[in-house]
């Protein structure tokens, strides 16, 4: 039998070797061909994580940290490991009831899975760390802690230069394509954080673990060959002076203003008080979104940098520059002088403006005494220049100055959010009153640093910092140095001395001399410091909210020592009434003290401070502000709520379009508010806000009619 | 009469052995790379006996003992006791349903204590003798229909009780002996439209009614036109086509959906096409929640559905031509095939060995069946022959099958690969069936009755 079908072999060989090159064809296609299944393998199979390097560190100029790292715990939890767990234990340590523990549990699970730790509570408080960690160990591996690095503040100063990290939201996100940022991270929004951002986030680092089924991560891929090191962010060394900044903001304690000091043969800020602050630890942490509201709907604007994001009419302290520019124009001389008798009658018509010292002055003593009518001629003297075709070409000019010496413009300092401050210029005049309509009449407040005039704190320094340089300036900046190296170019523009005019020094001689008479006899004789010659200049601003005259702010600026300039300074202090020498030239005096003589021991001195320390000038419509908002938060939540349609305006808008005209911030800022309910109540307390802030200025040009009143 | 000196080396086919050594090493790296992570200790792990791949080991080294045994069997045992271990066989598969074990939903374990015993898996082994029994006897005329039916008979008994146990797989290697039989003379018309019909019905399951009508009706007129000459010779291969073609269209386009909706339970419909990873096209239900729900659902449903299926191909398509390397494989690594250790062990070879690891391993195993071919044709008695065709089949039929349900051609049915997939019960059988085939063939000159 064995002898037939014998060829019924070859047709099972034939069967079997038919399907296996089948089945190898069928391999070489889904191994060698298609790449679907190597796309959809790394997919799954692999996790890029990103590792976030520690951020930079911020020192001040005697290397002491400003800004640091610390660990924070997050307590993480992995649901699926909550079996025999005591649960109404763990409630009782969280201080939750368990009902919210369930919920909780649920959502995780829903967004993360039951295998996968998720985070049960970011952030822990220190008290709420030391309960758990105690005793964890019934919780674990269910729970268990993961550090985090957070920034930390070893000084509670300096909040918004410093500025704070936030997480990212989407409109970061589209700002910011191709830079590496994901939904959850943290980004610099304000201050330095934000303008050094590329410098202190350092390079993150990507590790590549191989995943199981149950998205769990189990071990490096390769064990790290493909890994990219995450490095550490850049240290960088400003030239804040700690100790001042602490005390700048120690005396500014309870009053509306800003300090701003500046060493001019550097250019470097030696301290930058914008009060109300807060306190930096504030805006890290757990209570983070909470403490945010809070100072965002504060109607002190405590998260406003007022140094460079306030504008002012300068005041007295412009008269400085007038006379410079006098001097230099040739319209006067040293010795050009000039009647104060009740006022200036220049212009004929119209109310005068009033002088308060009736006399007869040279250049020096209307510095020292601030007279109204010297400068008022002297600016005069400059429009109707005969040298000038037009008021049209003198005004020009006088710009031209005005921006030499760093106004009505940007001065490009390093951190965000700075204004430009304004400078009428002749276009604007144009246009206001028509083609060559108006003169030297229309804008004389100008002379004396009211109207139309618009300045920063930082750029009055700034100023104070070119006269007391005898003709040049460094840009103003907070940073120094950057460790490892200037790897952006952010630093070259700070490095190059800037000098604009030549003035020659016997004129800036001649303005020393009114300064430091301001300071030894005149209206600023509240800045006085032992051993310490000081020239200074008091500025007290008229204006007005809505329209409604406000108490005048105090204005002081000044540099020292007069022959060997270290410091040069400007302080406001907002509606505070009286004149510009009461309150911000002690300060001043005060600051330039601790600078020069890095301490003060003088008991008097010391008492100095705790009395204006002490001293409460907030004003009373921001104080009824605040009464106000209380009463509706004991109402209803309302504010709480409101804020939180804010949130995210506030990013959007406050501190980080530092490009967009403040129309639109504003514009923004109102939709972002008006999807409330409560939109109409919000929004007239947001008008109420924007009376600090540029550009809501309410002052009258035209009828000007100013009975001012300036020393 | 001199006393022959029992000698266990002579005579014995060492191609066979060491293809058996060599696949069996592979199987058990194979295991190993599933289950060992890097940062495991190796020694204090492999020698707690606790995972798979030292039990495995264990396994084969039980599996030398019993190969030794077999060896030094004489081989007139084989011929001799057939129906005994048949019957044996039988009476274990009855006793399944009583001291049975449930596992993974199917009762057909026997627990023996050190390991379970899957009796339809031993069964093939006796089942094998017993039809090489049945055929070599002098009286079994393979011509008449009375020996084809009672053959068949001997082939499927213990497929229909593993059916009754919800071991489908296992029950449909049985057909693997059918090749044997058409060896011996078994009329191919059955083979041949048999596996036609296994062809046509997976063909439906992968391809919608209307390609596949396309294509039969391409494919017949393509055998008419090459059959031209012997048509016009002779009118009934004209006929015998248009009938075949006839008879196809009608299983696919009305048998196969009566069945799919008619038949078969929804969900039992809805496993087949997720074997071959499709969603159950015969759902007029889902298409009606289709229309409305979110495709979305639908998705996710199909995807949980074909999670084997899908996991298997991304695992072996991932491998790449060389290979991620040994214990290198992500997918491997991270658990991300289902039962990877036993029915789907090939996509660890795929994913860590690549292309060229896989295709080294198809031809080894088409190395091993085109041996025992070699051998079955070598021997003088029909027993031999027939019982090493037997052995050529069901190891084809397992590797065949087992291949094809990982790379999505075939239905995933839970056939182990031959000596390579973890379990006792699978390894004992194949290594059985291998060794006895080596000890009869050592005995090749002499005709075994």
């Amino acid at each position: 039998m064995s002898v037939y079908n014998e060829s019924r072999k070859n047709v099972i060989k034939l069967v079997f070797i038919g399907l296996f090159v089948v089945i190898i064809f069928r391999l070489f296609m889904l191994q060698v061909i298609t790449s679907k299944y190597k796309v959809l393998a790394e997919d799954q199979g692999i996790f890029r994580k990103v590792v976030y390097p520690d951020r930079g560190i911020i020192f001040d100029r005697k290397k002491n940290a400003i800004l640091q790292n610390t660990n924070i715990s997050d307590l993480m939890v992995t649901p699926n490991k909550l079996k025999g767990i005591d649960t109404a234990l763990f409630c009782k340590i969280m201080n939750i009831d368990t009902a919210q523990f369930k919920k909780r549990i649920v959502e995780l699970i829903i967004k993360n899975g039951r295998s996968r730790p998720s985070v049960f509570e970011p952030l822990l408080s220190e008290e709420k760390m030391a309960v758990i960690s105690e005793s964890l160990y019934k919780f674990s591996p269910a729970f268990y802690l993961q550090e985090r690095s957070i920034r930390s503040y070893p000084y509670e100063a300096a909040a918004n230069v410093l500025g704070y990290t936030a997480e990212v939201d989407t409109t970061f996100l589209r700002k910011h394509p191709g830079e590496g940022y994901v939904a959850g991270d943290y980004a610099g929004m304000t201050g330095l954080e934000r303008s050094y951002e590329k410098v202190l986030m350092g390079e993150r680092g990507i590790e590549y673990w191989k995943r199981d089924n149950k998205n769990r991560l189990t071990e490096r891929l390769e064990q790290g060959k493909y890994d990219t090191i995450a490095i550490a962010g850049q240290n960088i060394y400003t030239s804040i002076d700690i100790e001042l900044q602490e005390l700048g903001e120690k005396l500014m304690k309870n009053k509306l203003g800003s300090i701003v000091a500046i060493d001019p043969r550097t250019g470097g800020v030696l301290a930058m008080v914008s009060a109300p602050s807060y306190k930096p630890a504030y805006l890290t942490g757990s209570e983070r979104r909470k403490h945010f509201s809070e100072l965002f709907l504060n109607p002190a604007l405590p998260l406003l940098n007022r140094t460079v994001s306030a504008t002012y009419s300068p005041g007295s302290t412009f008269k400085t520059l007038q006379a410079l520019i006098g001097l230099h124009e040739g319209v006067i001389s040293t010795d050009t002088r000039f009647v104060c008798s009740g006022a200036f009658y220049g212009c004929g018509s119209g109310k005068p403006m009033r002088c308060l010292d009736f006399g007869v002055f040279d250049l020096r003593n209307a510095i020292t005494v601030s007279d109204n009518t010297y400068f008022a001629n002297v600016m005069q003297r400059v429009i109707n220049n005969p040298k000038y075709s037009s008021p049209q070409v003198a005004l020009t000019n006088w710009d031209n100055y005005m921006y030499a010496f760093g106004l009505g413009h940007k001065l490009g300092i390093d951190l965000p959010s700075e204004k430009a401050g304004n400078i009428p210029t002749p276009n604007y005049y144009n246009k206001v009153y028509g083609m060559g309509k108006w003169n030297f009449c229309t804008f004389r407040s100008i002379s004396i640093g009211q109207g139309e005039v618009d300045v920063t704190p930082l750029q009055v320094a700034n100023e104070m910092a070119y006269i007391a340089n005898k003709g040049w300036y460094y840009l103003p900046h907070v940073v120094d140095s950057i460790e490892g190296g200037d790897k952006f170019g952010q630093l070259s523009k700070y490095k190059k001395r800037i000098r604009p005019t030549e003035i020659p020094d016997s004129i800036f001689y001649a303005v020393h001399d009114g300064m430091q008479g301001v300071v030894d006899r005149g209206t600023g004789a509240g800045a006085k410091v032992k051993d310490v010659v000081i020239c200074g200049k008091t500025g007290t601003v008229e204006n007005y909210y809505r329209g409604v005259k406000q108490p005048n702010h105090s204005f002081f600026c000044g540099f020292a020592p007069r022959d060997n300039p270290k410091i040069a300074i400007m302080c406001v202090v907002e509606n505070s009434g009286r004149f510009g020498g009461t309150y911000a030239a002690p300060i001043v005096g005060l600051m330039i003290e601790k600078y020069l003589k890095d301490s003060i021991t003088d008991k008097s001195r010391l008492d100095k401070i705790e009395q204006l320390s002490n001293l409460k000038l907030m004003p009373s419509r921001i104080l009824q502000e605040i009464k106000r908002q209380d009463s509706i938060r004991h109402l209803k939540d309302s504010v709480y709520l409101a804020a939180k349609g804010f949130i995210k305006a506030i990013k959007d808008t406050v501190g980080l379009d530092d490009d967009q005209p403040d129309k639109d911030e504003w514009g923004k800022m109102k939709e972002g508010r008006s999807k409330n309910p409560d939109s109409e109540k919000d929004s007239s307390e947001l008008k109420q806000k924007a009376i600090l802030l540029p550009g809501k200025k309410n002052y009258l040009p035209n009828k000007s009619n100013p009975k001012t009143n300036n020393h | 009469m001199y006393h022959k000196r029992p000698d266990i080396t002579q005579n014995k086919d060492w191609k066979i052995i060491l293809l058996y050594i060599v696949i069996a090493i592979l199987g058990l790296v194979s295991i190993f790379s599933v289950e060992f992570r890097t940062n495991d200790d190796f020694f204090p792990s492999f020698f707690a006996f606790k995972k798979n791949y030292s039990k495995q080991f264990m396994y084969l080294l039980g599996c030398a003992v019993i190969a030794i045994f077999i060896l030094l069997t004489d081989s007139k045992f084989f011929t001799a006791t057939p129906n005994l271990l048949y019957v044996f066989g039988i009476i274990l598969m009855i006793a399944t349903f009583v001291v049975g074990k449930t596992v993974n939903g199917s009762k057909s374990w026997i627990p023996l204590g050190f390991m379970n015993l899957q009796p339809v898996e031993t069964c093939k082994i006796f089942t094998s003798l017993a039809l090489a029994k049945y055929l070599s006897r002098s009286d079994t005329d393979f011509l008449k229909s009375k020996s084809q039916l009672i053959a068949s008979a001997i082939c499927f008994l213990p497929a229909i009780f593993s059916l009754l146990q919800n071991e489908t797989g296992l029950a449909l290697v049985y057909f693997s002996f059918l090749l044997p039989m058409y060896r011996e003379g078994f009329p191919p018309v059955y083979l041949v439209s048999g596996s036609f019909l296994g062809i046509l019905l997976v063909l439906t399951l992968l391809l919608t009614p209307t390609q596949l009508i396309i294509g039969l009706t391409i494919l017949a007129l393509l055998a008419i036109n090459s059959l031209k000459r012997k048509i016009r010779r002779k009118r009934n291969i004209m006929t015998t086509i248009i009938i075949v073609w006839l008879a196809s269209l009608f299983f696919v386009g009305l048998a196969v959906p009566f069945l799919f909706k008619h038949v078969f339970q929804k969900y039992q419909t809805e496993r087949i096409f997720s074997m071959v990873g499709r969603d159950n096209p015969y759902d007029t239900e889902n298409e009606l929640d289709n229309k409305i729900s979110s495709s979305d659902n639908k998705k996710q449903k199909a995807d949980n559905e074909n999670y084997n299926v899908k996991q298997s191909k991304i695992a072996i398509g991932s491998g790449g031509f060389f290979g991620k390397g040994f214990l290198k494989g992500t997918q491997t690594q991270g658990d991300f095939v289902p039962e990877q250790h036993t029915d789907f062990i090939f996509t660890s070879v795929g994913e860590n060995f690549g292309f060229v690891g896989s295709a080294i391993l198809m031809v080894l195993f088409l190395t091993l069946l085109l041996r025992i071919v070699l051998i079955a044709e070598r021997q003088r008695s029909t027993f031999s022959r027939v019982y090493a065709y037997c052995v050529a089949a069901i190891v084809f039929f397992h590797v065949a099958i087992n291949i094809c349900m990982t790379i999505g051609l075939a239905p995933v049915i839970g056939i182990t690969l031959p000596l390579m997939s973890y379990g006792g019960s699978s390894l004992m059988t194949f290594t059985i069936l291998i060794f006895i085939l080596v000890r009869l063939d050592a005995d090749r000159q002499m005709i075994l009755r």
